[in-house]
């Protein structure tokens, strides 16, 4: 697994990408998954990321902390507290008790949506985005849409990986994003 | 303090304030505890997690497991602030590795919990976190996944208990810490 070239002088970085596990052929033949527990076991490792990831929005007027389900609520949460933050979870259809807004995008086979609580955000509030991947960047499309429609602000995607390969980065239009660690399998 | 609800810390009214509460989800009848509101509240989410790590921070914890999804909100700044580890608790097929599972009781029918083989250690000290406790079924088929392979739970962990359901009693014997009831 490569390291990103300019995070070469950050030395947390290597440990980070070490403590990832990859598995072949999940969910299906030919993926080789990027599993992130084994970096949630590595208490070293997890503090660093959550650390990076802090250092780099905090005191930047970041109101919101937008988390993909499920992974994102991993991540999300403790850079949320850090910052001063509100969290917020993005969700599958149906999980939300409240009102929701919903934004629908494409899968491989079929489309799927992502939900946000009515309410949860208001607009002028400046956003981060957080999941554990990129990988074709649907999700995430969703998601800065669904927040832009309410008149947020996203400032950044922040994901702890980026499998490049499947060109996730041009589906964020404008949005800029921040990755730890890109992998080449895909 | 007591192992109980957190009834005498100020921070708890302002938690419990801040839970919204949604008649009729996911179905007629039931009043949804949502903490989502909770989340909004950057002192409240705060308090929250600060209630928690103080019960544990001198426990020699080395597991928080979290059960999905909303025990992944609470478990890892938990995690975190007391140097344990995180494992989530999944539903079955969404972790890539070899798993455990236990199998729990619905209203109708069954569900699974997955663990990562290897995540957790005989000898580890865990605490298991949801963000409520209902019939107590989840949280059982935890424990009980923690203790095949060798793990001592210390506590479960909820912000908060339903204690009409009676989910206390279906701990085998562990304590529950939770801060708020609603009846």
């Amino acid at each position: 697994m490569a390291t990103k070239e300019e995070d070469v002088q950050d030395p947390r970085i290597p440990k980070i990408a070490s403590s990832i596990r990859v598995i072949p052929d999940f969910p299906k033949p030919g993926i080789m998954f990027q599993d992130i527990t084994t970096l949630l076991l590595d208490t070293e490792a997890f503090k660093d990321t959550i650390d990076i990831f802090v250092e780099r929005y905090k005191g930047k007027g970041i109101s919101v902390v937008a988390g993909v389900e499920a992974r994102g609520f991993i991540f999300g949460p403790p850079i949320a507290l850090a910052i001063g933050a509100k969290f917020v979870p993005m969700r599958k259809p149906k999980k939300l008790p409240g009102k929701v807004i919903s934004e629908e995008y494409s899968l491989e086979y079929g489309t799927d949506k992502i939900e946000m609580h009515v309410g949860a955000v208001e607009p002028g509030e400046r956003a981060i985005i957080i999941d554990d991947l990129i990988a074709t960047g649907g999700t995430l499309a969703a998601a800065i849409r669904l927040l832009e429609r309410v008149g947020v602000t996203i400032a950044e995607c922040a994901c702890v990986i980026e499998l490049p390969v499947l060109k996730g980065r041009e589906k964020l239009g404008e949005t800029p994003l921040f990755i730890l660690v890109t992998s080449d399998a895909a | 303090m007591s192992g109980n609800k957190q009834d005498e810390d100020p921070r708890i009214n302002g938690i419990k304030t801040k839970i919204r509460v949604v008649p009729d989800f996911p179905k007629k009848g039931i009043m949804f505890q949502d903490i989502t509101t909770v989340l909004l509240d950057p002192k409240a989410f705060k308090d929250t997690i600060d209630l928690f790590v103080e019960r544990y921070r001198d426990k020699n914890i080395s597991v928080v497991a979290g059960i999905e999804a909303r025990g992944f909100i609470f478990g890892p700044p938990i995690a975190l602030a007391i140097g344990a580890k995180f494992v989530p608790l999944r539903k079955p097929k969404k972790l890539p590795g070899e798993t455990i599972f236990e199998e729990y009781e619905l209203e109708y029918g069954n569900d699974r919990l997955e663990m990562h083989v290897g995540a957790v250690e005989a000898g580890d000290r865990a605490l298991v976190v949801d963000d409520l406790i209902a019939t107590g079924g989840t949280l059982c088929a935890a424990i009980n996944l923690l203790e095949r392979v060798g793990a001592e739970v210390v506590e479960c962990a909820c912000v908060i208990e339903l204690p009409e359901l009676k989910g206390r009693q279906r701990l085998k014997g562990k304590p529950l810490c939770m801060l708020v009831e609603y009846r």
